[in-house]
């Protein structure tokens, strides 16, 4: 729960943001995040972002799927309650399949999708800070942390002369908090879009 | 563009060595003929007979498999293909030539009236079956070849013309105009293409050549089933010659990206095949019926036990696991290795399908089988590779051909 100062340059082409971004890392700055309007291709390696471990976890999930379902219906049907079905053997694997199939399903997408929303930190009641309206509708925000020795006036410049189309500095907190937004932070009270 | 080796020719190496493979075939072929083909004994003509029958048929759908890859990214307004769709054109080529093959054995079975093959051409047995005198409207000399001759036919020419429009983008820019009306007419011809194609091989085709082998059974998974392992394994071949020619150092535009896809392909289509194999096992299993049992009495029970089995785990648990991590579609080496899992085990699996059902008592899997694989290997190596040399390896003015360039996964 810290406030932190960060600088924020605001892109509307994709072609001028992949640059900047490039130019912004090398020149040693780090980047908070940058947001889109939507899913960009290629960015996340622009970036530097490590690969995600959802498949990972996913896979796990769905491993333990098929293992509760096979576990659970062959306690079920050979030790707890054996029932004569059809003549069949009591272990009849072919007719667990589907279930096993449907559960490994089950466990996967409703896992994944959980451990995504822990990921991104995606629950009722998260807020976190917007650093601008507009990112959710037609400009890229690139967002760049501050240090003690961070000349804003200077990034502000270098960040216009690679592109960006406005820059602005906010003071705001880094992580989520749960409740509500600050009034300052209400979208439609948000003066810079009144303008604009 | 100037820089890039658009025209395959093919190495001294590789024509050696599919020489060599059908010279291998060939002796193995008039061994076989010699030794069981002419031989009095019907159990020795059959296994011969239907040897070659599940060589030529496979080898047919699999090649067949890269002109409904074609049509189908077109049909879907695909670009991605666009950098080594010559390949899997190529390797359409071999349909005419394999399907005269295929087409001159069926011939050769029904006109010769092998009903150790198929038991409805016994017009005896026929008569005195109620199951056989129903279908025989489907399962009748004449409905077998009107129905081959126009299915390979028809393969031959729509797979032809696809071609033929392919090598108007080696031709000329197109303007915006020219550009849309030569999709159009792409799309109309892979429609025909894949219209064609469901009615027959995703329905008539295997019922009739192979699944009439057992007269009386039945079971409508069955096409999908053979369409989908001719699929990953067409896929597959696919995957091998872009993994060949890159390694030859052509197809510059086609990259990691590119078979990341092919991959996804050979994995999804796997468990599509596993889905199907499954769902027709099942049901089959559940419902106990004698007469729907006999099909795998002897496949799960009897002596092609190993093979069943065998089946399963080459074609749905190594893709399952090997190909499941993104960085394994991406590795050329586990690629490589993989498609000629999937070739072989799907191979194998259409001998169980076939030879499964004629030669009941005991498996025959030998020489005779390798050495007419051998052949047809040898074929399609040099069938491919010549067709290869015809064409540059890169349509360069198609539109989408930037699609493909700038791919990513």
């Amino acid at each position: 729960m810290a406030k932190k100062k960060f600088v924020v340059g605001c892109f509307d082409d994709e072609a001028v943001l992949f640059p900047a971004v490039k130019k912004v890392r090398t020149s040693g700055y780090k980047i908070h995040d940058v947001y889109t309007p939507f899913a960009v291709h290629g960015l996340d390696h622009a970036l530097g972002l490590r690969e995600t471990s959802l498949h990972t976890a996913g896979f796990i999930y769905g491993i333990t799927g098929t293992t509760t379902a096979l576990s659970c219906i062959s306690w079920i049907f050979t030790r707890d309650w054996p029932l004569n079905i059809g003549g069949k053997p009591h272990f009849a694997l072919p007719a667990w399949v589907p279930i096993m199939f449907e559960l490994t399903v089950l466990f996967a997408a409703v896992g994944m999708v959980l451990t995504f929303c822990y990921l991104c930190q995606l629950a009722p009641f998260v807020k976190k800070h917007h650093f601008h309206a507009r990112a959710t509708d037609d400009l890229f925000v690139m967002v760049i942390e501050c240090t003690d020795k961070t000349n804003v006036d200077d990034l502000k410049a270098f960040l216009s002369s690679n592109g960006a189309v406005e820059t602005d500095v906010q003071v705001a907190e880094e992580g989520w908090w749960l409740g509500r937004y600050d009034k300052d932070e209400m979208m439609f009270e948000n003066k810079e879009i009144v303008a604009a | 563009m100037a820089s890039i080796k658009t025209q395959f020719e093919i190495p001294g190496k590789m024509k050696t060595w599919s020489y060599a493979l059908i010279g291998v075939g060939l002796v193995a072929l008039v061994a076989g003929l010699v030794i069981k083909g002419f031989s009095a004994d019907e159990h020795e003509q059959t296994q011969f007979w239907g040897t070659l029958m599940y060589n030529t048929i496979f080898w047919t759908l699999i090649c067949n498999a890269s002109m409904f890859f074609i049509c189908v990214t077109t049909l879907a307004m695909g670009g991605w293909q666009q950098s080594f769709r010559r390949i899997p054109e190529a390797i359409s080529t071999m349909v005419p030539i394999f399907g005269a093959i295929t087409f001159a054995v069926l011939i050769y079975v029904v006109a010769g009236h092998k009903h150790h093959i198929y038991h409805w051409l016994d017009s005896e047995a026929v008569a005195n079956d109620p199951i056989l005198k129903g279908k025989a409207g489907f399962l009748n000399p004449v409905f077998f070849i009107v129905w081959t001759t126009l299915t390979i036919g028809l393969w031959s020419i729509l797979g032809w013309r696809m071609r033929q429009l392919s090598s108007e983008a080696d031709e000329a820019p197109m303007d915006a105009e020219k550009g849309a009306s030569f999709i159009w007419r792409n799309t109309i011809r892979a429609a025909l293409f894949t219209v064609w194609f469901a009615l027959t091989v995703g329905s008539t085709i295997p019922w009739l050549w192979m699944m009439s082998i057992d007269a009386h059974w039945y079971s409508t998974m069955y096409s999908w089933y053979t369409f989908a392992s001719s699929f990953v394994s067409g896929m597959s071949l696919v995957a091998l010659w872009v993994i060949y020619l890159k390694n030859k150092g052509y197809l510059e535009l086609t990259s990691q990206e590119h078979l990341h896809d092919i991959g996804k392909f050979m994995f999804a289509f796997s468990i599509f095949w596993t889905y199907l194999w499954f769902s027709q096992y099942m049901l089959i299993w559940y419902a106990n019926i004698p007469e729907e049992t006999v099909y795998f009495k002897h496949r799960v029970q009897g002596p092609y036990k190993g093979i069943f089995f065998l089946n399963l785990i080459i074609n749905f648990l190594c893709p399952l696991l090997i190909l499941m991590k993104r960085s394994a579609k991406r590795n050329y080496t586990l690629i490589t290795f993989m498609a000629v899992l999937i070739i072989f085990g799907h191979w194998i699996d259409f001998y169980q399908m076939v030879m499964g059902s004629l030669s009941k008592e005991h498996v025959t899997l030998g020489w005779l089988d390798f050495g007419i694989l051998s052949l047809f290997v040898g074929m399609m190596i040099l069938g491919v590779g010549k067709a290869l040399t015809k064409k540059p390896l890169v349509p360069k003015y198609h539109p989408f051909l930037k699609e493909s360039v700038i791919h990513q996964v």
